[in-house]
């Protein structure tokens, strides 16, 4: 395994996508947006496209930059600092992850469009409150020589601009994973207003037919394709939620430095002192984890549920802490929409439930670990 | 595979070869518990042959010390080929041949801070298993605030004259020498007058006595010098800029403490652990309590990992081991309660079939004062690491 520390490659892309996110999508970028009620930023898509970020998980001969897991994760650890935002994480983590487990034409030409920034996917796996696929319901039953597919998702993050679905339903003997244009007869999306403002839709599936080709992978193994690419942007969205720590505890530590009350900075006062230092513990020890996840993943993928579950419980609890105390500690403002604290708290909130929360991801490292 | 990856395989080869010809069978039980650590020194009583055959032989290739120099009686290991040491070891059982003082603080501090002729005259008999090294940094009126400490070593020619009394010194009744912290200029500010000063044991005038534990046992000793003549040959570093030394032995300290989260169970699972006891993990409150400290417990150890990918790429890690040594010992803390709770009565017999568990948990509660209370680590971070006012 290759160390925990980041290659001078990484180093490179990560302080590339610091420098463009500073100027093309601060938090205040992500402000504009939400107060215009808009959830994706056609011109910063296309961008992140030109600049290889959608391709990082495309094979070079596909078009893309094939830079690897790791380097994903660096990508959207950064998009989380200043909660930038795009569909990268459905789109180009978990859609190509998955099209990449398939060698056909189709999914070659699918990996192209990501990484040319061309098309959107969303990832309509949930139907419950809590990220179960194996509980899947939503049917698609056999049909001629297709299928017909009946029923609902939920929290389909990315759903309302999607250009495509991967869509996971029961068939005959298991599950199957299909990838269906947003747009077929039948499909009827209603955008999700969630708490963090961004992108998701509940999907209605009524009677939509769908052919042998829409079967992304083999029929009744849905895992084979969805598993490694679940992972994947399960890791992607730990490193997420980490630059999201990251980000909220910058701003909690500086406004210890320079708010004074009863005549001295704040950050004079032990009690705060001490929780600040526990805080950035919690997130050095979850930032090992963040990288293991990303060199496992390139390295030994077929082993790698410990410890991408690992880095998703870490990154929940870590991100829970750093925005409940970036909240308190500054006081009042914090609770003001025109700070941008609360925002990191909300983003924090939809990130941890979104493919599995910290129970979901501790349960799995218990089973891995012989419990 | 690239020319350094072959080599190093070809060293796993060598060592896997070397091991399975010197490793007694008995030393291959991967027994870690209190009866099973040598702690070498003058006075040491092996409990078998074979425990004497395997540090002579490990201490012959430098392996009881694997990243010391060569010189001074390592065995000149960079960290690939340490982990591959490690892991072959593991593979087989093996016992750690050598545990002590000596290796995890004293050495540290001498190849950063003492001269060629005090790594050569000190470092090879403590590879070796030969002298047992104590600690004598706190004193009864500084504990947290170690720079406080009182000690005074006047000069006299080429002699200091020690007077004071150390408290906590672990294990100062059996061990051959002493490294202690002594203040040297009374007039100087607190950490400007202090100097490291290597003390045997058996100078007239050193007493100690052990201090019992709420666990039942003595680890601690206090230690008294009574007009205690000691060499000025013996001052690590300069004198008068002790805290220098002390201050860089307390960073190992600290690592050797923290334990690394995944070392505290022998690497296994605390749930498995748990499972054995009786009662187990059915207790759904028990159960998901373990699995949170198992979560915490592997990213603590993958951050261990992390840091020293970061020593051996040259950019050190600093204040940074404070953060270990608190998550660590808070860590350990938090299995043993665990452990303890999993156990219920059959836990509370100091003897009983979990053997010493119940003296282990009480010890642990230790591990977060010793080398620096977890308060202090917090200060130290928000100091030095994130720059808060003072």
């Amino acid at each position: 395994m290759s160390t925990l520390l980041l290659t001078e490659d990484e180093t490179m892309l990560q302080d590339a996508a610091r420098g463009f996110l500073d100027g093309a999508a601060p938090v205040s970028h992500f402000r504009k947006l939400r107060d215009a009620g808009q959830t994706h930023d056609a011109k910063l898509w296309a961008e992140m496209a030109q600049m290889g970020w959608t391709g990082v998980l495309v094979p070079e001969e596909a078009g893309g930059s094939d830079m690897g897991h790791a380097a994903a994760c660096v990508l959207a650890g950064e998009m989380g600092k200043t909660l930038a935002t795009s569909p990268f994480i459905s789109t180009a983590v978990i859609a190509a992850t998955a099209l990449r487990q398939v060698a056909t034409d189709r999914a070659r030409d699918a990996l192209g469009a990501i990484a040319a920034g061309d098309v959107i996917y969303g990832l309509a796996v949930d139907e419950g409150h809590k990220h179960n696929p194996e509980g899947t319901q939503l049917e698609a039953h056999a049909d001629g020589n297709g299928f017909r597919l009946s029923g609902t998702k939920g929290f389909v993050v990315d759903g309302g601009n999607a250009d495509r679905l991967l869509v996971l339903a029961r068939t005959g003997a298991g599950l199957t994973l299909f990838d269906l244009p947003a747009d077929r007869n039948g499909i009827t999306r209603t955008v999700q207003s969630l708490v963090d403002a961004r992108d998701a839709a509940t999907v209605t599936f009524d009677n939509v037919q769908a052919t042998g080709d829409d079967v992304l992978g083999a029929v009744d193994d849905a895992m084979t394709v969805l598993k490694p690419a679940l992972e994947a942007g399960q890791a992607a969205l730990s490193a997420e939620m980490l630059g999201l720590s990251a980000g909220a505890f910058a701003m909690t530590v500086g406004y210890l430095k320079e708010r004074k009350q009863f005549g001295v900075e704040i950050g004079r006062f032990q009690a705060l002192q001490h929780r600040a230092a526990h805080l950035w513990s919690e997130t050095e020890i979850t930032l090992s984890a963040v990288r293991h996840a990303g060199r496992k993943l390139d390295e030994d993928p077929a082993n790698a549920t410990l410890a991408v579950s690992l880095a998703k419980a870490r990154a929940a609890q870590t991100a829970k802490l750093a925005v409940i105390e970036g909240v308190q500690m500054h006081g009042g403002i914090g609770m003001t929409d025109d700070f941008d604290m609360g925002f990191f708290m909300k983003r924090a909130r939809v990130a941890t439930e979104w493919l599995g929360d910290y129970g979901y991801h501790a349960a799995k490292v218990a089973a891995a670990r012989g419990f | 595979m690239s020319m350094s990856d072959d080599a190093l395989e070809t060293f796993r080869t060598e060592v896997r070869t070397w091991l399975e010809e010197n490793c007694p069978p008995e030393m291959r039980d991967g027994a870690s518990g209190e009866d099973a650590i040598v702690w070498g020194g003058r006075n040491w009583k092996f409990t078998s042959d074979a425990q004497k055959l395997w540090l002579d032989r490990m201490a012959a290739k430098g392996w009881t010390v694997p990243t010391w120099p060569v010189e001074y009686g390592g065995g000149g290991l960079d960290r690939a080929h340490h982990k591959i040491l490690f892991e072959e070891m593991r593979a087989i059982g093996a016992r750690v041949p050598l545990q002590s003082f000596g290796i995890w603080m004293l050495g540290p501090a001498l190849l950063a801070f003492g001269s060629h002729e005090q790594k050569l005259q000190y470092l090879p008999p403590i590879a070796r298993g030969e002298v047992r090294w104590c600690q004598g940094y706190s004193e009864p009126g500084a504990g947290s605030d170690l720079a406080s400490v009182q000690t005074k070593a006047d000069s006299d020619g080429d002699h200091y004259i020690v007077n004071g009394q150390k408290i906590w010194t672990s294990y100062a009744d059996k061990a051959d020498c002493i490294f202690a912290l002594v203040r040297t200029d009374r007039d100087a500010p607190k950490h400007l007058g202090i100097t490291f000063l290597l003390i045997d044991m058996e100078t007239p005038g050193v007493t100690t006595k052990p201090i019992r534990l709420i666990s039942g046992k003595s680890p601690f000793c206090e230690t008294f010098f009574d007009d205690v003549h000691v060499p000025k040959a013996n001052v690590v570093g300069t004198e008068n800029r002790g805290w220098d030394v002390a201050k860089h032995l307390l960073t190992h300290e600290r690592e050797m403490i923290s334990g690394g989260g995944q070392g505290l169970l022998g690497g296994r699972p605390l749930g498995v652990v748990l499972n054995e006891q009786e009662g187990g993990l059915t207790d759904p409150v028990l159960r998901a309590e373990a699995m949170g400290c198992e979560v915490d417990a592997l990213a603590v150890a993958l951050t261990l990992e992390r840091y020293k990918d970061q020593a051996e790429s040259g950019g050190g890690v600093g204040d940074a081991s404070a953060m270990l040594k608190y998550a660590g010992t808070e860590l350990n803390k938090r299995r043993h309660e665990l452990m303890m709770s999993a156990g219920g009565s059959d836990a509370l017999e100091w003897d009983g079939k979990y053997g010493g568990l119940a003296s282990d948990w009480l010890r642990t509660k230790a591990n977060s004062i010793e080398g620096g209370t977890s308060e202090v680590m917090l200060s130290i971070i928000s100091r030095r690491v994130l720059g808060l006012p003072t």
